[in-house]
């Protein structure tokens, strides 16, 4: 099962905690899940699945997300769009048709009501596109100084129709990972906007709902074993996950990652590793070997997964590990995240 | 990429790989130390151990500039973070280096306002924005990031910035390397030398190495295949009975350096009669400090520090990795009591460290992923 995470030896919460990698893994695992545990809660998948009476097989699957980007806009969407993507995808990578969203708005005093309603639109238009109504919201202002504007929380509903099954314990030895499209986008994008590192590029956030691709995979049954988004902490950090969660290894060949070049060269510049940067309308997906081709040709008929890829295999050795075949005929480990690279950015 | 892609070929990198096959001879290992973190980096990034022929051996030098900073001076950063009106500005790479009173990350959680920057200018404009502060920048790093603070320093006195002040803990590149080779049972046979600190300083303050101790000398730049392209003339030289200081890194290294940057240096700063070294001790004008007309701007000048010398945690080998003694795995607490997120030493803290950019990319090969036992390695110990 899920392996344990390291000990949380730390007095007081550092932003390592919150950058996705290890230092996180510590404090959901050794705090959140020791106070809270419970079944629904422990697989700490993207969404809970509820079973009810009159579902008739099928369960609710329940998520939230919270966002503290700075800044609140950047090119190719903002912390509107993000908030109800982010949790729209949850929703979608666990194999649910979302039904609803809840809005939870902290904001600062002084914050202009202009912003607040250009946030909101954006809201709207994001849920418009996936479908999905914002039915339920909550308002806080705090004081001047405090939640850099404006915080956003969000919560989807959704369902999983009965019979499918996701998770990182189907996949097996010889399993094929399909990313849907270039990585690292949003990331350096949130970076680029923050206009300190005097550096210019043609950059947009990838910032999108996933569920167009979601529905496709999930046309393939069975042979469709696990999705994730690879948010925050990047591709690495999910294929970690993944890698610890199977109790496999996984393997990836540099060659075969998308990586657009305008973003390769500012993780250049930056001295960043794209497969840890954060995607927000992206997704990775393990499948059987024999259904691979028609996976990926699925993703790639779609518009979001025009430049989706095939980027490596599930391996029964080195276990938990992530490693990864360079270019130049080396290999390497691809390691969880420790420390946080990157400012905020969802 | 352009001007990345060309120096990560494939096809260009088997040749210099079938070049190398043909220079080595079987069975008899060629210890090379790179003595930059930059390049160890790039060796394990690009898994270039898997790439050369086996008789190839890498070791690992000195060169990484957050992993020779002693606990001291890290516990004085603290101090001065901790300083009421300070905004205490670093590079992201010095947050997490623990001192005996934790790390500037936990300083800064406690309610110390440090700011990650990318380059001192941004601490100066820290300044210029916030007159009623007092802006001090941890300078780090050998002649590579130096002429830059230096630049900043001679900006904020033409500006007549009052309340911005550098820490400064710049280091000198030559001395560790006598030092390594003057060690006894040394067993390198030649010399992998940094890119961007010989960008500055040129390759003349090599001579030494090749003059006085007998062994060859390249200067290379920073991607896999001007790491492989180093090689090849190393082992060339080796083959050849030469023992010159060559450039592989003609691109931007003269054989005179940066004459600018060394005369912004030489205005700004000059050599300290000694300085600790994490791990390898005390060596003799080895770093620099800011010269007394900059006092102003000097932050040990202006500021009280604690100033004390912290023993290094005793169990830790830093010193042994920092000379290429031991390799990283061979350390005792490698992968259990000391690890990225905990680091105990320095070499696991930056990514340009031995340990850090081995327990991140390379523990395939000695895979004991936390065993942290001799027997597990490849049986290559220097010592």
């Amino acid at each position: 099962m899920r392996p344990r995470a390291p000990r949380l030896r730390d007095e007081v919460v550092t932003l390592a905690h919150g950058a996705g990698g290890r230092a996180t893994a510590a404090l959901v695992d050794r705090l959140f899940l020791e106070e809270l545990r419970n079944p629904l809660l422990e697989p700490l998948g993207d969404a809970a699945l509820l079973a009810a009476d009159g579902l008739g097989g099928a369960r609710l699957a329940l998520t939230t997300d919270s966002y503290v980007v700075k800044p609140l806009s950047f090119p190719g969407g903002g912390i509107g769009e993000l908030a109800v993507n982010g949790t729209v995808n949850d929703l979608a990578v666990s194999g649910a048709r979302p039904l609803a969203l809840s809005a939870g708005f902290v904001v600062e005093e002084g914050f202009p009501v202009a912003e607040l309603r250009r946030v909101a639109a954006a809201m709207a238009a994001a849920a418009r596109a996936a479908g999905v109504p914002v039915a339920a919201g909550d308002t806080k202002v705090v004081e001047r100084g405090k939640a850099d504007g404006l915080y956003l929380n969000t919560a989807g509903v959704g369902v999983v129709a009965a019979g499918v099954a996701l998770g990182p314990e189907r996949a097996r030895p010889g399993d094929r990972v399909l990313v849907s499209g270039t990585i690292g986008d949003h990331g350096v994008a949130v970076l680029v906007a923050r206009g300190e590192l005097a550096l210019e590029a043609d950059l947009a956030s990838d910032t999108a709902p996933v569920l167009e691709l979601a529905s496709a995979l999930l046309e393939l049954g069975p042979a469709l074993r696990f999705m994730r988004d690879p948010t925050r902490g990047g591709l690495a950090t999910t294929l970690n996950e993944l890698a610890a969660q199977a109790g496999l290894a996984v393997r990836i060949a540099e060659d075969a990652l998308p990586v657009r070049r305008e973003v390769a060269g500012a993780c250049e510049l930056l001295g960043l590793d794209p497969l840890y940067v954060a995607n927000e309308g992206k997704l990775v997906a393990v499948v059987a070997p024999e259904a691979a081709e028609e996976a990926l040709a699925r993703l790639r008929a779609l518009p979001l997964g025009a430049e989706a890829a095939l980027v490596g295999t599930v391996e029964a050795e080195p276990e938990g590990l992530v490693v990864l075949d360079t270019r130049l005929g080396g290999g390497r480990i691809v390691d969880m995240l420790v420390g946080d690279p990157l400012p905020r950015i969802c | 990429m352009r001007f990345v892609d060309e120096f990560r070929s494939g096809e260009l990198a088997r040749r210099l790989v079938r070049e190398l096959e043909g220079l080595v001879e079987p069975g008899r290992e060629v210890k090379l130390m790179e003595v930059c973190g930059g390049h160890t980096h790039t060796i394990y990034k690009h898994g270039l151990e898997d790439v050369v022929p086996a008789e190839v051996d890498y070791v690992h030098g000195p060169g990484c500039p957050v992993c020779v900073i002693p606990m001291g001076r890290v516990d004085d950063a603290i101090a001065l973070a901790e300083r009421p009106g300070v905004i205490f500005t670093t590079f992201g790479d010095m947050l997490r280096v623990p001192g005996a009173r934790g790390s500037l990350l936990e300083a800064k959680a406690r309610g110390a306002d440090v700011r990650m920057v990318y380059s001192p200018l941004d601490a100066l404009e820290l300044a210029r924005r916030n007159p009623d502060r007092e802006v001090v920048f941890f300078a780090i790093g050998f002649e590579t990031t130096a002429p830059a603070t230096a630049l900043t320093l001679l900006r904020a006195r033409a500006e007549r910035i009052p309340n911005f002040s550098a820490f400064c803990n710049h280091v000198t590149i030559g001395p560790p390397l006598r030092a390594i080779l003057d060690s006894p049972g040394l067993r390198l046979q030649g010399f992998i030398a940094p890119g961007h600190v010989s960008a500055v300083i040129g390759t003349r303050p090599y001579d030494f190495i090749a003059q006085e101790y007998g062994r060859p000398v390249v200067v290379s730049a920073f991607e896999p295949l001007d790491i492989l392209h180093a090689t090849v003339m190393l082992l060339r030289q080796l083959r050849e009975g030469r023992c010159e200081v060559e450039n592989q890194y003609t691109r931007v290294v003269r054989r005179d350096g940066n004459p600018r940057a060394l005369a912004a240096l030489a205005e700004t700063m000059e050599l300290r009669d000694t300085f600790e070294w994490r791990g390898l001790g005390w060596i003799e004008g080895s770093a620099l400090r800011l010269r007394d007309s900059f006092a102003a701007w000097d932050a040990e000048a202006r500021f009280e520090l604690p100033g004390r010398r912290v023993e290094d945690p005793k169990a830790c080998q830093c010193g042994e990795v920092l000379v290429g003694a031991i390799k990283p795995w061979e350390c005792k607490v490698f992968g259990t009591a000391c690890t990225p997120e905990r680091p105990l030493g320095t070499c696991m803290v930056s990514s340009e460290g031995a340990c850090a950019a081995y327990y991140n990319y390379g523990r395939l090969r000695a895979p004991l992923a936390g065993a942290g036992s001799r027997a597990a390695g490849p049986p290559s110990a220097d010592a």
